[in-house]
This record gives structure tokens, sequence and C-alpha cells, in this order.
């Protein structure tokens, strides 16, 4: 059966391949962490529909899981590509786990036997929950087994854990091995979607916002997490002990941006601030919510009655661009000009979610020398043709799927992963159909 | 309008998408009618503007902070140094900067001093003149050579070189304004004619290497003299470099909680944030402690841009009065400076509002220069 790779398991990458074993073809599907699901497994509800992100992702993440077409290589990252269109030979190094999968039955003893437990910032809240070194991203997580983080993991690290790994000790499957070794698996394929996805802005470089010293500056993302039923506080809007009566939020944070090199508009963040602000007065009737913006971009399917929504829900919609944010007492000070206003305002807050906008991942060159790809001038990765070529690249039988190609919404991202599909399928067929393919 | 369609082409202001984060982030926008977010919108909609008349013009003191902060690489406080420019060619100027232009074209300094005394601070440190030869050239700078508060930054920089057997020289009498101020009050003939005479200067005499007192000569000669091709330092870089090289030890101690005023030419303009606080946290019994807003957050002294010369529409609400709010809070004895503009504005403020008694004004270097 002829068979194609899709690198990275979003939802790009999860629909990307879904489509391709629906098709009747075998993919591959691998991804560097743990568990399938990428972002939008973090997010909370979704614009303009509000729909539970992950009540319309697990389902999706529960067929890739179970699909016979689809062969799932989690904790792994594509090392070497050769060949051409019809004839990839790829090798994917499989990394150690130290937890044998067939044995785990994710009863999480092992976790709650870690003597890191509760010391480690979950990736997956951002920084604002904690996990141990043997975890599981998150409850929803597919495979649903546990890893061993080695980075962190002190019998890894050190050899020694105590008089001997309590994780070891009581995992009642005997699944933990600190003896396991990474795999190398060699694949053969004949078409390949790219779908590794994004990184968030990395709010330190905005230093006039006090990312980072001030503990009530969060971005979107974490905004998701601390919204978010499974997040760390069960969705309550609770940092520290403050209490939140003043919510601002700062539109283009790292994106329209030439000052830092990502002059582009980031596509999601008006449609997903005006989202938060909705989940901010449902959570708090009385609560003050102002959004600062430069310019509102509701484009898409809905978005732009969603907005209307949300303005209708009490939010204040001031235009001006914050400049800074410093600390007046204990609480904080935004400080912008309203421009419509035509004056310099201060507007206190007790929460400030910051917009952050979407960049290309800080190992898209190594996917892009990995594949002999290049990059556009905003450094996402470069399709054949930006018009009539869009998830096309410049090599044949490699094709692009959601954000690793430019910022983009859900629906872009479903919508570019079936053409990217559509296009493997192309490729599969052609060489399936060919005798001298050797193939079928 | 030639003039005007010009500030529109040279400041680049097309790219204006008037987001408001100059305005947002001026210091001045709060305690005055100064808007440049609006200013660039007239130049845009009209083609021009017309300064005339405009006071506030004055106010800017040419901080940064609306160039640091803009995200699309418009710089607002050219705008604001060009639309001064068409008031200096058109001699309708505050008198005061008048007289500080024709001091610095007359005299070298914008203080009406006599040049001949300019050197008068250093008698008997033993301070040799470049013209003898000498691996630095410290360039003190016009108010470090003639105010009597500065001059003790002046000695205590040449205390710091003599302690750490750096050779070093003067020009004397021959030093002349480094004209960065000249050219933020819009007077940019002066400023081009007094860079030709200073590279002379530094030409006749071989400078290799220069150090500064003020952020304002190191910023200009570093980033505007063009072709200067002399390694220019600001005194925190040089001292901080002989501090972490071990060459430059304490003796002493000091036992004050001190805290750090980031001054704008040398943070905010040059990201030069560090080299301050090294030198500050290297001296034996000081407890250091930061204030809320530092680094790129800081907040301007209200020295630069000619306003040493010039008060601004509204002097009543000095920004360097509610600075001391915050040095109180975290309870710092001392707040040190690193640059003269700041070390004077602080002091007069310190004055004005009643905090002498409460809180010190002192230079890094006059910290330094009591533990050597």
């Amino acid at each position: 059966m002829a068979a194609s790779l899709v690198i990275g398991a979003g939802i790009a990458g999860m629909q990307a391949a879904l489509d391709v074993a629906d098709a009747g073809f075998k993919a591959y599907l691998v991804e560097k962490e743990p568990s399938i699901g990428g972002r939008m497994a973090q997010l909370d509800e979704t614009f303009p529909t509000l729909d539970c992100s992950s009540c319309i992702l697990t389902p999706k993440m529960v067929s890739v899981g179970g699909h016979p077409n689809i062969e799932l290589l989690t904790y792994s990252e594509v090392i070497e590509v050769e060949g051409n269109a019809g004839h990839f030979e790829v090798k994917v190094r499989k990394k150690p786990r130290y937890i044998d999968v067939m044995k785990c039955t994710a009863c999480g003893i092992c976790a709650e036997n870690c003597r890191l437990t509760g010391r480690i910032d979950s990736e997956f809240n951002v920084g604002m929950g904690k996990r141990g070194a043997a975890y599981v991203p998150f409850p929803q997580a597919v495979p649903l087994k546990y890893t061993i983080d080695a980075k962190r993991c002190l019998m890894i690290q050190r050899g020694k854990c105590g008089k001997s790994p309590p994780c070891r000790d009581a995992c009642p499957a005997d699944a933990i091995d600190f003896e396991q070794q990474e795999e190398i698996v060699e694949l053969e394929v004949a078409a390949i979607v790219v779908a590794t996805g994004f990184d968030p802005f990395d709010a330190h470089l905005k230093p006039e916002y006090g990312y980072g010293i001030y503990d009530n500056v969060i971005t979107g993302l974490q905004f998701e997490r601390l919204s978010s039923a499974s997040g760390p506080t069960f969705g309550e809007l609770k940092l520290n002990d403050t209490n939140i009566e003043d919510v601002v939020f700062i539109q283009c944070v790292g994106s329209r941006d030439r000052n830092l090199g990502n002059p582009y508009c980031s596509r999601v963040c008006c449609m997903y601030t005006a989202k938060q602000a909705h989940l901010v007065r449902e959570k708090l009737p009385d609560a003050q919510i102002s959004v600062f913006y430069t310019d509102i971009r509701a484009f898409g399917k809905g978005f732009e009655e969603f907005y209307d929504r949300v303005r209708e829900e009490r939010v204040r919609y001031r235009r001006g661009n914050p400049s800074e944010i410093y600390k007046r007492g204990d609480r904080l000070v935004v400080r912008a000009e309203d421009t419509l206003l035509g004056k310099p305002v201060e507007v206190e807050a007790d929460l400030v979610v910051l917009a952050v906008g979407l960049v290309p991942r800080e190992d898209a060159q190594a996917v892009v020398g990995l594949l002999g790809l290049s990059r556009s001038e905003d450094g996402f990765l470069k399709e054949a043709h930006a018009k009539l070529q869009p998830t096309d690249t410049e090599v044949e039988g490699i094709f692009l799927a959601g954000c690793c190609q430019g910022p983009k919404d859900i629906p872009d991202a479903v919508a570019q992963a079936k053409a990217s599909a559509a296009s493997a399928i192309v490729i599969m067929s052609q060489f399936t159909k060919n005798p001298a393919s050797g193939e079928d | 309008m030639e003039t005007e369609q010009s500030i529109l082409e040279r400041c680049d202001l097309w790219g204006c998408i008037q987001c408001g984060k100059c305005t947002g982030g001026c210091p001045m926008a709060f305690k005055t009618t100064l808007n440049i977010r609006r200013l660039i919108y007239e130049a845009l909609i009209e083609g021009a503007v017309d300064p005339s008349g405009m006071e506030e013009l004055w106010d800017c003191t040419t901080c940064g902070t609306c160039v640091l902060r803009c995200p699309k690489e418009v710089e607002p406080a050219d705008m604001i140094v060009a639309l001064r420019t068409v008031l200096v060619d058109g001699g309708v100027i505050p008198p005061t900067i008048r007289d500080a232009l024709t001091s610095v074209f007359r005299y070298g300094n914008p203080s009406l001093m006599p040049p001949d005394e300019r050197a008068d601070w250093a008698e008997g440190l033993g301070v040799k003149n470049i013209a003898d030869g000498a691996d630095v050239l410290y360039f003190v700078g016009c108010i470090p050579s003639y105010d009597d508060r500065a001059q003790k930054v002046a000695k205590a920089l040449v205390k710091v070189f003599q302690k750490a057997d750096v050779d070093f020289g003067i020009l004397g009498v021959e030093e002349k304004c480094c004209c960065s101020e000249v050219r933020r009050v819009g007077e940019e003939g002066l400023f081009e004619y007094m860079v030709e005479e200073q590279q002379e200067l530094f030409g006749k005499y071989n400078v290799q290497r220069i150090v500064t007192t003020s952020p304002h000569c190191y910023n200009t000669f570093k980033n505007e003299y063009e072709g200067l091709d002399i390694e220019v330092q600001h005194y925190t870089q040089f001292v901080a470099e002989l501090v972490n090289e071990g060459k430059l030890t304490f003796s002493g101690e000091l036992d004050k909680v001190v805290t750090y005023h980031d001054p704008c030419f040398l943070g905010k303009q040059n990201d030069i944030f560090d080299e301050p606080r090294e030198i500050i946290q290297s001296i034996p019994g000081v407890e250091f402690r930061e204030m809320d807003r530092i680094r790129d957050r800081s907040l301007c002294c209200e020295g630069g841009g000619g306003r040493m010369w010039c008060e601004g529409s509204n002097p009543e609400e000095r920004l360097a009065t509610s600075r001391f709010e915050e040095v109180l809070s975290v309870g710092a004895d001392i707040m040190a400076v690193a640059c003269p503009f700041c070390l004077l504005t602080f002091e007069l403020a310190a004055k004005a509002g009643g905090y002498e008694e409460k809180v010190q004004v002192l230079d890094i270097l006059e910290l330094v220069a009591e533990v050597i």
C-alpha cells in the first residue's frame, strides 16, 4: 500500500493523516511531543462558534489513534529524508519514553510517586501548572501513555533517585524501563505533508509590557489555560490572590511589528481576544473589560457578527496600542493613547492579557534543511506559489498544511490539511497505478 | 511646503498606522499638549505642518521612547526635531535656547562660560593634556567642565582612572561641546560645523579611544558623527570593564541602599542597562534595589533635547519629582545616576520637592570614588 508521511500531529496534521487514511492509503503520523493534539488541545472555547476546543478535538484524536491505516509515531522526530516524489526514504527517531507503552495502563501511579511531581512547569499549561518527570501532558492525551522526561528525571540525569526510583517501585504494570534506548524507524513514502505548526510569540521581547515581571500580565495562550475547565484553576479566572475586576486586553503583541522582524498580521489574535473578552464576561459579569486595538480584523465567516456580539456584552474597545505597563501600588497601570479621544490614558488593571501573535517555530530552519524547502520573508515555510499553489512546496511530493506556512485559524488550517492530503493522494495514486513503481 | 514634504519623506512618516504607541509612551504627553501621533497625522493628511506658535514642540526631551516603541520603524522624535529646525531657521525660538546656541557657536559651550576656564576643574589633579599622548581621551563634556556640582563627577572619574592606572588625557581648553543637544533643538547647521571641528581635533591628537561622562556625548559620537573611526565608550562601560577585569579594586565599604535611574540616552537609546548595575553591585556594602520603572520602561528626567535650557510649557509638574516617590518606595538612601543632566535635574527636583533629607542623588562615579 502506498504511504504518506505527515510531520506534526496538531489539527492540520491529524486531518491530513485522516484524509489520507480514509482514502485507503497508509499514513505515518510523526509527532515530536508525547501526545498528538497540538495547540488546539490547549484552547478553551473556539471563535466564533464557542465550541469547546477539546470537545471537538478529542474525537478526532481518538479517530487518529484508532485508525487502521494510521501509524502513530509520537515522541518521535524525522531525522533524515532522501529520494523524491513517489519514493521518499525517511528515518524517524523514536525517543525513549522509559516506559513500556505495551505495559503502561496510564494509571498514573508513576506520576503520583515521582519525586519531582509538582516541581516542573507544565508546557501544556504554559508554565501555570506543574507536572512531574513522569507525566502525561494532559488527561485526553493520545496515546494515553506516560512518559519520563529524560531531561529532568533524576534517575536518568544522575543515575540515582533515592535508594530506588519510586516510580519504578510503584508501577503495578512493571512498565518503567530506564534501559530503554532510542529506536530508528525507516519508512518509505510517496508523499510528505508538513504540518509542524507555529510558536506563540515570546512576550519577553516586548519589555515595555513587563511580561515575566508582573504575574498578572499573561499571554493569550495562558489565558486559554486559565479559562479552561481542565486548566490549573479549573476554569476560574484567578491569579495568585488578586480579585479580578478590571481586565485589559492588548492586541498586536509581536505582530505587525517591523522592529521585531514580524511585520505580518497574525490573523487570529483579534478574534481570539474577542472570544476571551466574551469568556471574561461570562465568568465575571461585573468586570470592566477593555480591549486596546489598532485595527480590528474580523474577516472570516461569522467573525464580524461575533465582534458585534462581544461589544454588546459591555466590552470596551479602545483604539490605541498601549505603550507600557507599570505598577501603581499593587495595581497594574496600562498606559496608552486613546487615539480616538486624542488623549493619553492610564487604565488600571488586575489582569492584562497580551494577544501574542504566531511566529515560525524555533526549529523551522531545521525542517527546511531536512526537506530541502525554503522560507518566505516572514520566516514561515514557503509555498510554491502564493496564489495558485498555496499548499505545494518547491519540492514535488511535499506539501504544507496549517500554521507552518503562515498564521491561520482552525478552519483554514483544516482546509489546507485537506488540500495537502488530496495532493498527497494524487501522488500516491499515480505511483499505485504505475506498474513501474513496483507497488501493489 | 517643500520643507514639510521633506519632513514626511525624511522621517518616513508614510509608514505610520496611527496606533498611538508613540504618544502613549511619551513622558510629556500627560503633562503638556504635545501629541506626536496627532502631529504625524496632520502631516500625513495635510501634507504639511506649520510649527509656528507650537510651544509644545519645545517640551520634547528627545528621550527616544516613541522611536523605541514604534512598531513601524517611524522615528517620531525626528519629526519634532525637523519642525524645530523650521523654527530655528525662521529665528522664532525661545530666547534661552537662542542664547545657548549662540554660546555654543562663540564659546564652545552652551552656558556662556569662558573657553579658557574649561579645564579649571582639573587643576592640581595631575591630569595630562591629550597633546602629550594618551591611550584614552576623557571627553569631559560641558556641564561636568563648568558646573560646580557636576565637576565632582569629572573629578571622581579622574580618581578612578588614576587608581586603575589608566593612561588618559583631556582636551583641556580645546574641548568643545559635542553638540548632541544643538542637533536636537534643530540647529543642524551648527551641529555639522562643530562635528567637523571636533573631528579635526580628534585627528590632530590621533585619538584612538574616547570615554565620556555624559550619555549624550557618547550617543552623538557613537551614532551621529559620520565617519568617526574611534572607539567610543560611556564611562559605565569602561569602568565596568575595569571592575570585571580586576583592575579597579575597592578598599572601603558603602553601607547604603542604592537604586539606579536609567538615563534615556544610555538605556533606551543605546541598550546599556547592565554595566551601570554591575558597577553599583560590585561596591562592597551596597544593597542594590530596583525601582519599578527601569530599563526599557524607565522614566525620563526631562533634561534632554534642549530642556536643560528651556522650561517647557508645564514647568510645575516635573517628572523628576514623581521619580522620588518611587525611590522612597523601595527604601533607597541613594539614587544613583549616570548622566550629568539627570544629576542636575534630580538635584533640583530634590530641593524643590523637599526630598533632600531623605534621598541623596549621586553619580555612580561618586559612589565608586568614595570606596577606592
